[in-house]
This record gives C-alpha cells, sequence and structure tokens, in this order.
C-alpha cells in the first residue's frame, strides 16, 4: 500500500497568484492585518532576495521598489483549496483533506491506471501545474512519511518501503511540527535533523520529552501508521476574483470570465466531470450618486440590489471555456449587469461529460456546443423567448402553446441505435403518405372585424380595410373554459370562405404592414366571435 | 499534328496554372440529393426539393404555400432530421403543423419582428450548420418589402448551403430570389372545397345565403402548383430518382409536365370541435 501526499507551498502567496497569474514574474509580497498594523505574511523568492521578510510591517514592505503587494485573500486561498482537493479527487477517490495546503491520496490500485508511483507522482504534479499550483508530491508506504517528505522535498519524491528513516534523516527536525518547547529542547539538545532524533534512545526520549518526544521519534524513523480520514468529495466548483478597480465593460469583463472559466474547466476536467449550468455573480460598485442614495436607504433600512446574478442552463454539459465564455458573453450582452464590476463568482453545477458515438449514416445533426452559440446569437436578434421548439399546451384554448428550449435531439440519434439510413427511403417516390392539409397561419394578435349578420350566419366581412362577400361558411364552433379565472375564454369559430371587392383591395394595398393584403380574389379564413369582449376577429388563414 | 496539340495544351495548362488546376479535364456533374416535398404530385412535378440549394414557393394568400412548407418540414423532421423555421411574421400555428405530421421537438422556430431581423436568424442558422431544412417564412410579410431585399442576401445564401445538405426554403408572395434559388415553384389560388355546396359566383345574394346550410363542413382545398424553375435534370424518358440527378449550372427544367394540381385535406386540428385540440 502506497500514499501520496501533496503540499502546496506558500500557499497563501500561490492562491493569490493562481487568480493573478502575472505576478507569477514579479517580486511579490502579501499583507495582513487590520490596518494601521498590516504585516508580511508571506513573500516569493524574488521579494526575499530584494530584502523584504515576513512580520515586516507594511510601511516597511513599501520603501522596496519593484515589489508588487497584494492583500491576502481568503477567498482565493478557500478557492485554490478546493482545487487541490480536486486534483486529488482527479487520481484517487480516497483522499485525506489535511491541511488546506496539504492532501494525501490512497493510490492503491492505481499502478495499472496511471502506471508505476514516480509516473503518478508525475501525473499528480502536471495536474497541480494545470490548476495553476506548483506543489510537491512525495509517495511513501505510509501516510506520515509521505506528508513529511512533500513538506520537506520540492518536485516529486518516491521513498520506496524501507528506505524511510535514511530519506527522512536529512530533513530538519522542524518539518516533524515539534511544539515551541519541544523545539527549543531539541535545539538545545544539538539534535538539528531528523536522523539525530530518530538516533535517540526512545526510553530517555520518552522520560524528558513525554509521548510528543516519541511521536517525533517514530515520524523521524517513517514507522507512524495510520489510516486516512476519507474526505467526502463535493460536485460544486467556484471560482472567485476580486478587482481592485471595478470593470465596467464588456470587452474587459470577458476577459476576466475568460480567465475564471479556464480555471474552472481545468479542475472540472481534473475530476472528469463538466458543467451542466454556469452560474455568474456579479458584486456590482454603485456609482457616486447611487452610492449617495444607498446611504439614505441604510438609514431607512432598505438594501439595495448591489449583486448581478445570472443563471445559464446547458442542454448539454460541456467543459469547452471557449463555448461557454461565447455564451455568456452573449448573455451578458442581452442583459447587462448595468454597473461597474467589483468582484466576479463564477460557479459550476458539475454533471458527467456527454459522451455520444456519431453513426455514419445517422442523419446530421447540429454540433450540441455550436447550436447553443447560434441559438443564444439569435436570441440576441429577436429576443430570448423567440427561440426555441414549440410545444402543446393540454387545453382547449385556441392557439395555445409553450415555447420552450430547443435540444438537439441527441437522444434520437442515440435511441434508432445507429440503424441504417437508406437513402431510397428518402427519396420521393418512397415518400411517406403524408396527408397533404390546408396549413393555418395565425394572425397575432388577432384582427378585429366586423361581420354582418343573417339569421345568425355571417354574409359580409370588413377587416384591415378588406370588404368582401361570404361565399360559404361552416360554424360556429363554439368553445369555453377557464371561466373561473380572470382570463376565460368563450368564442365561436366560422371557417369563412370569402370574395373580396377588387376596390377593397387596392384600398388596403396602401395600409403598411397588413399582411395578405396583395389584392387578394378569395380567402379561406377562420374569424371568431368573442362573446366576453362582444367582437370579431381574424384568427388566421388557411394557406 | 497529336505533338502540336500536345505542346499547345501543355502551353494553355502552364499559363493557366495559377488561377485554373486543370482547364482541361473533364469533371463529372455534381450529384445532388433530393428529398420529399410531402406531396406527392409535387414530388412527381419537382423530383423533391434538392439538398444545399435555395428552394423558392411563391404565391398569393390562402394559395396553399404554407401547406406545401409544412409537409416539407413534416417530411424532415419525421426523418429525424433537425430543421429551422425563421418566421418574419410570427404567423407559424404549431398545432396545426403538429397536426400534419411536423415533430415539433425536431423544429427550432424563430419568432422574428421584421425582415431584417429574419435574414439575419437565418444567416446565423446557415452558418452553424447541420440542419435539414431551414424555411424563411415571409408568408405574410408585404411584398414590397421583401423586394427590397438586395439579390446578393440570396446569392450568399445559396452559397452558404451549396456544399452543405441544407435545404433552404423560401416562401414569399412574389418571386425574388431570381437565378439563386434552384427550383422556383409558383401556387395559384386555391379552391376550397365544402361539404355540401360551393359558391362561384357572389352576385346573387340569395345564391350565397343558400349556401349558408348548417350542416356545411370545410373539407379542404385544391391547389395549381407550377414550376417555374428547376436545375434539377431529368434524363432520357423516365422519371429518375432525384439521389440519381444531377445538376449544373446551366440546366434548365426538362420535365414533361411543369404543373400540378395539390389537394388538401382539412385539418383535424383546427377543423372543429369534434377533432380539435382535445386530438392533441
Amino acid at each position: 500500500m502506497a500514499f501520496a501526499s501533496i503540499f502546496v507551498p506558500n500557499f497563501m502567496l500561490q492562491a493569490v497568484v493562481r487568480a493573478e497569474p502575472a505576478l507569477r514574474a514579479r517580486a511579490l509580497a502579501l499583507i495582513d492585518g487590520n490596518p494601521p498594523l498590516c504585516h508580511v505574511v508571506a513573500v516569493n523568492e524574488k521579494a526575499a532576495r530584494a530584502g523584504i521578510e515576513i512580520g515586516m510591517t507594511k510601511m516597511n514592505a513599501v520603501q522596496f521598489t519593484g515589489v508588487e503587494m497584494r492583500p491576502r485573500s481568503a477567498a482565493q486561498e478557500k478557492i485554490a483549496h478546493g482545487a487541490l482537493l480536486d486534483i486529488g479527487w482527479s487520481v484517487s477517490p480516497r483522499m485525506e483533506d489535511t491541511a488546506q495546503d496539504t492532501i494525501v491520496l490512497d493510490l492503491s490500485g492505481l499502478g495499472q491506471l496511471f502506471g508505476a508511483e514516480p509516473e503518478i507522482g508525475a501525473h499528480l504534479a502536471w495536474r497541480a501545474s494545470e490548476c495553476g499550483l506548483l506543489a510537491g508530491v512525495a509517495i511513501a508506504a505510509n501516510v506520515d512519511t509521505a506528508l513529511v517528505a512533500a513538506r520537506g522535498f520540492s518536485g516529486v519524491t518516491v521513498i520506496p518501503p524501507g528506505e524511510e528513516a535514511e530519506r527522512l534523516g536529512q530533513l530538519p527536525v522542524g518539518m516533524l511540527e515539534p511544539s515551541t518547547e519541544t523545539a527549543e529542547t531539541l535545539s538545545r539538545w544539538g539534535v538539528r535533523t531528523c536522523a539525530s532524533l530518530a538516533g535517540l534512545p526512545v526510553l530517555e526520549l520518552s522520560e524528558r520529552l513525554g509521548q510528543e518526544g516519541v511521536r517525533l521519534r517514530a515520524l523521524a524513523r517513517g514507522a507512524v501508521e495510520r489510516s486516512l480520514a476519507i474526505a467526502e468529495p463535493v460536485h460544486f466548483f467556484e471560482e472567485e476574483m476580486e478587482l481592485d478597480d471595478a470593470v465596467e465593460g464588456l470587452d474587459p469583463l470577458s476577459f476576466l470570465l475568460g480567465r475564471l472559466l479556464d480555471q474552472l474547466c481545468a479542475r472540472l476536467a481534473a475530476r472528469s466531470l463538466a458543467a451542466a449550468a454556469i452560474r455568474v455573480r456579479f458584486e456590482l460598485q454603485p456609482d457616486f450618486e447611487n452610492a449617495l442614495d444607498r446611504r439614505k436607504e441604510i438609514f431607512r433600512k432598505i438594501d439595495l440590489p448591489g449583486a448581478f446574478e445570472r443563471e445559464l442552463q446547458l442542454p448539454i454539459s460541456s467543459r469547452d471555456s471557449k463555448m461557454l465564455l461565447k455564451l455568456l458573453r452573449l448573455r451578458l450582452q442581452s442583459n447587462p449587469p448595468g454597473a461597474p464590476v467589483r468582484k466576479i463568482t463564477l460557479g459550476a453545477e458539475s454533471a458527467r461529460p456527454r459522451a455520444t458515438q456519431g453513426g455514419l449514416f445517422l442523419p446530421r445533426f447540429p454540433d450540441p456546443e455550436k447550436l447553443e452559440v447560434t441559438i443564444a446569437r439569435i436570441a440576441n436578434v429577436v429576443g430570448e423567448g423567440n427561440v426555441g421548439s414549440p410545444s402543446p399546451v393540454d387545453t382547449w384554448r385556441p392557439g395555445e402553446f409553450h415555447m420552450q428550449r430547443f435540444l438537439a435531439p441527441v437522444e434520437v440519434a442515440e435511441s434508432t441505435g445507429g440503424r441504417r439510413r437508406d437513402p431510397a427511403a428518402h427519396s420521393p417516390a418512397s415518400c411517406p403518405n403524408f396527408k397533404a392539409s390546408a396549413s393555418f397561419r395565425m394572425f397575432r394578435p388577432p384582427m378585429p372585424a366586423a361581420l354582418e349578420l343573417w339569421e345568425g350566419r355571417p354574409t359580409r366581412v370588413v377587416f384591415q380595410g378588406l370588404r368582401g362577400d361570404v361565399l360559404a361558411a361552416a360554424g360556429p364552433w363554439r368553445t369555453s373554459g377557464d371561466w373561473w379565472r380572470e382570463d376565460g375564454w368563450r368564442q365561436d369559430d366560422w371557417d369563412l370562405e370569402i370574395h373580396f371587392h377588387p376596390a377593397s383591395g387596392e384600398r388596403a394595398a396602401t395600409a403598411a404592414g397588413a399582411a395578405f393584403v396583395s389584392r387578394p380574389g378569395c380567402g379561406l379564413y377562420r374569424f371568431y366571435f368573442d362573446a366576453l369582449l362582444g367582437c370579431w376577429f381574424v384568427r388566421g388563414v388557411y394557406d | 499534328m497529336s505533338s502540336r496539340a500536345a505542346t499547345l495544351r501543355l502551353h494553355v495548362e502552364s499559363a493557366l496554372g495559377a488561377r485554373v488546376a486543370s482547364p482541361f479535364e473533364y469533371r463529372d456533374r455534381p450529384l445532388v440529393e433530393a428529398v420529399p416535398a410531402g406531396i406527392r404530385s409535387v414530388d412527381l412535378l419537382t423530383g423533391g426539393f434538392p439538398r444545399g440549394s435555395l428552394t423558392e414557393i411563391y404565391g398569393p394568400p390562402c394559395s396553399g404555400r404554407t401547406s406545401l412548407l409544412i409537409s416539407a418540414l413534416a417530411s424532415r423532421t419525421s426523418a429525424s432530421e433537425v430543421c429551422a423555421l425563421v418566421d418574419a411574421r410570427d404567423a407559424f400555428d404549431p398545432i396545426s403543423a403538429e397536426a400534419a405530421g411536423v415533430n415539433l421537438k425536431n423544429l427550432l422556430w424563430v419568432r422574428c419582428k421584421n425582415v431584417d431581423q429574419a435574414l439575419r436568424a437565418t444567416d446565423l442558422l446557415i452558418q452553424g450548420g447541420g440542419f435539414g431544412m431551414i424555411a424563411l417564412d415571409f408568408g405574410d410579410t408585404p411584398a414590397k418589402m421583401v423586394r427590397y431585399v438586395p439579390l446578393q442576401v440570396w446569392f450568399r445564401f445559396r452559397r452558404a448551403v451549396e456544399s452543405t445538405p441544407t435545404i433552404l426554403v423560401l416562401l414569399e408572395q412574389e418571386s425574388n430570389a431570381k437565378t439563386c434559388a434552384s427550383l422556383v415553384l409558383h401556387l395559384g389560388m386555391c379552391k376550397a372545397r365544402w361539404s355540401q355546396a360551393a359558391a362561384s359566383e357572389p352576385e346573387v345574394r340569395e345564391k350565397i345565403l343558400q349556401l349558408h346550410s348548417p350542416g356545411t363542413l370545410f373539407e379542404g382545398a385544391q391547389v395549381n402548383a407550377e414550376m417555374i424553375r428547376s436545375r434539377v435534370k431529368r434524363e432520357g424518358n423516365r422519371l429518375i430518382r432525384p439521389h440519381e440527378m444531377s445538376m449544373g449550372a446551366g440546366d434548365s427544367a426538362d420535365f414533361e409536365t411543369r404543373a400540378a394540381e395539390i389537394r388538401l385535406g382539412a385539418m383535424a386540428g383546427i377543423r372543429g370541435l369534434e377533432g380539435g385540440p382535445g386530438k392533441r
């Protein structure tokens, strides 16, 4: 049995650099604390070389030129910790969440999937770098040896069974994380390395340092055996970015969203998952006038909405960050935040990635990802609710339907089970026997009309400047419903064949927007009498 | 002599080398696949709607244009193809379309408010690709407005679908796509069929009133379809199957008949209460 430990050195700093990769090449120091008592809590190598030390006050640190100062970000640390967990779960479901910067994995049975232990170590290091973290990986036969080695050695370290004491021996005692008192005692004794500690007699050590001394000695010898405290996997992914200066335009916002989406998709990929929905939340910065208003509102104890939230439901799960960015951009184009953004939070609801096998002889379908982008673009042109797939509603109300999201019928292709498409079956000679029937065109909204009746039956009609005689009529088809609601209906429908007077057609042709005014001779229309309104309307035309 | 011809050929080929890859090579006309329009008489008349080209259906209102389009959509959606309908005046009736056999789950309906929106949506759909049929419905848009659409738009649409299996159908009151359309169908005014009586002379009021017997039912309509232009060629005396037909740039229609009669029945979903919405 082998265990791998992943340790992210200088975690606070790496969490900030992960959100702002441009900082990686610069001297960087993190400050923390309540102003004015702010201190440097983390520095990178370049900043340390420049002379900045941990514990230095902010006032001192700003004296150094060429050093970037950033506040410590608890949110980024939380997200980086989430990414670290994802790296672990990408390899093994048995994982211990040891600390914010450390995890331990059980590698039993992974040899067939990933190869030998050095290859697993290299894979983990690569995964970490993909997620924006530079991590040390150590593999050993027991949990604590792996933990100590990951903290002590950089890069990938593999400790074969039986060599624990020898390999850990060169590490300083501080790697075992003794208490301050014990560390001072060991320092006074001249015990600097793990090898020196491991060489001490256990009984005498126990008499002087108690159980802690015994535990530290066992750790230094690599002889502590314990089982993992398994962490429960989470299925919601979130990335966050707080901005120093609020961003207003869509282009800079897209740039930031793209970076967050890249990170989110890398985490999803690490877990072999995809996003089923993307939630974006902006914290908005009120402008000066609004800020004043806000102060007033605070006095009145009313909260103004300072956040903008949108959810992007995806018809097919995806982790293509470019496609997701396009969709988000299109959504924000049609519905912009309306104020400068100072904080971005991007969450992904995870799902299993789509896995379909296309068939050579199946009808072609639009590529689902491409189709989604196309629909989003069309929605930007015609409006959100004006593109989709119509579905009938279970009601007698005339013309009632529901517009639903159009989904590429991938399931249909799957359900046909790769059935071969016969070209002959699609030729007109073997055309399926569709019953050709007169189709109907709706007028939305229905046109008001005036009808002349004789013995209760229509004889003449006038609508939209057209005047005509009724040649034949069928009806009335009486429907009513929803009388218990405000929008109930009671209508008498008539199918009318109308012969229009030639002069009326010409007159009507001048009316802008009249749809069917190109001098109609005869026409088949459906009229209805709304008994609740007491008016006649034209519902549509048979065409 | 032959050596001189060969030299000359070589000379011409080298001169045109940069512009034409092989000027003397015989090229087969590309085969075109046509699919049924869903109405047998129209299929026999036209050979089906050709893929990768623009088909234009035009005629006045009440001429059966929509019925033909809906039949074509029913034919394609029932073959599990994904189709799109760009509705320039929001006139599509999903209930009657479903009754005619359209699989609404396979139909993307774009409800537009004007010509510009419809053209932009069509452009995006063509660029998206993968659709079996894209129908652009200008049936209720005044002919004057569609006439303002530049010819290059239709040309661009034709070129965009040319090498794809998409059928682009254009429905309008007048023919506008001109030579960009591979198949042009004109539908005349329809003649309604009533169960008990029919009238053609509206002058006499008494005669009209006689028609309004209480038991009259709308039973359907009869439409004349005329093929104005077709680039699908007919070979020999037999009516060959569309997937065997070839399409060339300069081919004209070679069919014996250029007109057909379409008989349309009344639709159960919109006829009346006895077969109305409850049958869905």
